[in-house]
């Protein structure tokens, strides 16, 4: 096939055809605030030495959170990734690696999902987990979507310490999809009577944990509150590194783990892409959305992996599939499956008491600020404080002063005077003491 | 004892005041090795024509229609264990639920043996 652009006369002749006078014309629905009339002011042309001094230039006005002391998390999360692990996704047989279409041909790709797969529902103590979803906002709308199919309810209740975005992204699919979603305050005390928002039609509960606020909860409660209502209870999962720590979604009850596996093996991406984890329970595999690598055995006996339960798929079963997701974050999936292998059990472990460590650590060293005082009663990585006046100036403060210092409750609940002064800092194994030091000095003169 | 059957295959025998019912042999012919078959809860009502049971092939997955409407009383358990006995004996130890018969004059509609067996010829 030749590949020759159009000419003006095939551009007429399709204009025609659809009945729109020209190219501009199907642009009408764009607010013309939005549209660009001209050619931004360029110049004609320059040399790449000069392209990319103007870019670097422009570029060293943001302040990177690996050059900088960061404390940003709220579901994004800086975690040291090991060199071994981007040497190792570059190998040419995983970087060019889709989920496959011809799946059993590339048995190294179904064995790596199968692992990634096994360690997923080891860590969330569930009992399936899949071969991955898009980012953990998705993963938590699916999981909704799941528990509205098992149940045949639609409604769904979603805690006031579910990450906004989170809960956003699951309103947009109750918005086209057509199921609705009851929405608890938000919850800086993470103590929320959830059990109550519950009745006959409730298909599930949506709680985070540890949730927004960095709040770490025992959910056995809700779990059994649900299921004595027949719903469903989704625990949320956005920073991963938690269940190197804590007890296991799975260990409390959860039906469905809906979560974000971006602290394993991948950078902060500039906010994706990320790595969606699902996990349920094996009675409702057959309800859950997405690609699923099983182990099994040739006609010789020998061990070999195919991609299973596909007639929960939209190939198969078309608009009665489970979901639209044809796919999966193969690449962040395989990252996080070598960041793991690396860690190790016990090397997890020691990572994840490391992180609470480096938390403790910053919660004191903020709790000494006069002013300040720390929210939580419990926390992993990540806790709430209450500044003194409201957080986002105080956080504009900080980066002039090149500290990136956390994320203004603001920025995510705007228009909430009662949370305005409230700011949700993190802190990993990247972080160190001089980090948290600095933080403290700097945060005592921002707030003066 | 009645059997009556439904254009989309499924078979329904009348037994006093309730109903068995199950997909016919020509449908286990065209899905193949059946995998799974998820049969609806006891007690759940279900409308003439909308879906009651799923059922799963290595090749497809179907929804399988209510051929009445009704309740049902009944479900297959042992489908949980061995789906292929929807292949072995469709009409049989296949069978997928039991259900009340609300509109008995539902059943008149429906195809007997005989202008189903035509039915399936014409389908080629």
């Amino acid at each position: 096939m030749r590949y020759l652009p159009l000419t003006a006369t095939d551009r007429q002749a399709m204009l025609a055809a659809i009945g729109v006078p020209s190219i501009d014309a199907l642009f009408a629905d764009v607010p013309k605030a939005a549209r660009l009339d001209d050619l931004v002011d360029l110049p004609r042309a320059q040399g790449e030495l000069e392209v990319e001094r103007a870019l670097g230039a422009m570029a060293a006005k943001n302040l990177v959170a690996g050059a900088v002391p960061s404390f940003i998390g709220a579901g994004v999360y800086r975690h040291h990734v090991p060199a071994s692990v981007d040497h190792l996704i570059q190998r040419g047989e995983f970087l060019t690696s889709y989920t496959p279409y011809q799946p059993e041909v590339a048995q190294g790709t179904l064995q790596m999902l199968f692992e990634f797969q096994t360690q997923i529902a080891l860590l969330t103590g569930m009992e399936v987990a899949n071969a991955s979803m898009y980012d953990g906002a998705t993963s938590c709308a699916e999981a909704v979507m799941m528990a509205n199919r098992l149940t045949r309810r639609k409604k769904a209740v979603l805690a006031g310490n579910l990450h906004p975005h989170y809960r956003d992204t699951t309103r947009t699919y109750a918005r086209f999809v057509g199921f609705e979603t009851v929405l608890a305050d938000p919850d800086p005390s993470e103590r929320q009577d959830l059990a109550a928002l519950v009745d006959r039609e409730t298909s599930c509960v949506v709680v985070q944990n540890p949730g927004f606020f960095g709040a770490v909860r025992d959910h056995t409660p809700l779990a059994a509150a649900c299921h004595a209502a027949g719903a469903l209870l989704v625990v949320v999962v956005t920073e991963a590194m938690s269940l190197a720590s804590i007890e296991p979604p799975g260990a409390m009850g959860a039906d469905i783990v809906a979560g974000e596996g971006q602290s394993f093996g991948n950078a902060l991406n500039f906010g994706g892409p990320h790595l969606g984890l699902f996990a349920s329970r094996e009675k409702y595999v057959r309800q859950m959305p997405g690609r699923l690598a099983g182990e099994t055995v040739d006609v010789d006996g020998k061990r070999g992996w195919v991609l299973t339960l596909s007639t929960r798929e939209q190939h198969i079963r078309r608009e009665k599939a489970t979901s639209n997701i044809c796919t999966n974050s193969e690449l962040c999936a395989l990252a996080a499956s070598i960041h793991l292998a690396l860690l190790g059990e016990a090397g997890l472990q020691r990572l994840g008491a490391l992180n609470h460590a480096k938390a403790v650590q910053l919660a004191d060293r903020l709790a000494a600020v006069p002013g300040i005082s720390v929210v939580n009663d419990t926390f992993f990585n990540e806790f709430t404080v209450k500044l003194p006046r409201p957080a986002a100036s105080v956080v504009e403060d900080l980066a002039r002063r090149k500290i990136l210092g956390g994320v203004p409750v603001s920025r995510l609940y705007p228009g909430r005077a009662e949370l305005a002064n409230l700011l949700v800092v993190a802190a990993t194994e990247t972080n160190t003491e001089d980090e948290i030091a600095a933080f403290g000095a700097a945060l005592q003169e921002a707030i003066r | 004892m009645t059997v009556k059957y439904t254009k989309d295959h499924e078979w329904v025998r009348i037994e006093g005041a309730t109903a068995m019912v199950g997909i016919s042999d020509y449908a286990q012919t065209q899905l193949g090795d059946v995998v799974y078959v998820e049969v609806p809860e006891v007690g759940r009502k279900l409308e003439q024509g909308k879906e009651a049971a799923v059922v799963e092939s290595v090749k497809a997955a179907s929804e399988v229609y209510a051929p009445i409407s009704g309740e049902v009383t009944a479900v297959n358990a042992d489908l949980a264990g061995e789906p292929g006995r929807v292949n072995a004996d469709p009409m049989g130890e296949g069978w997928f639920f039991r259900m009340t018969i609300a509109k008995p004059k539902e059943l008149e509609a429906l195809m007997d043996e005989a202008q189903y067996k035509a039915y399936v010829e014409g389908l080629g």
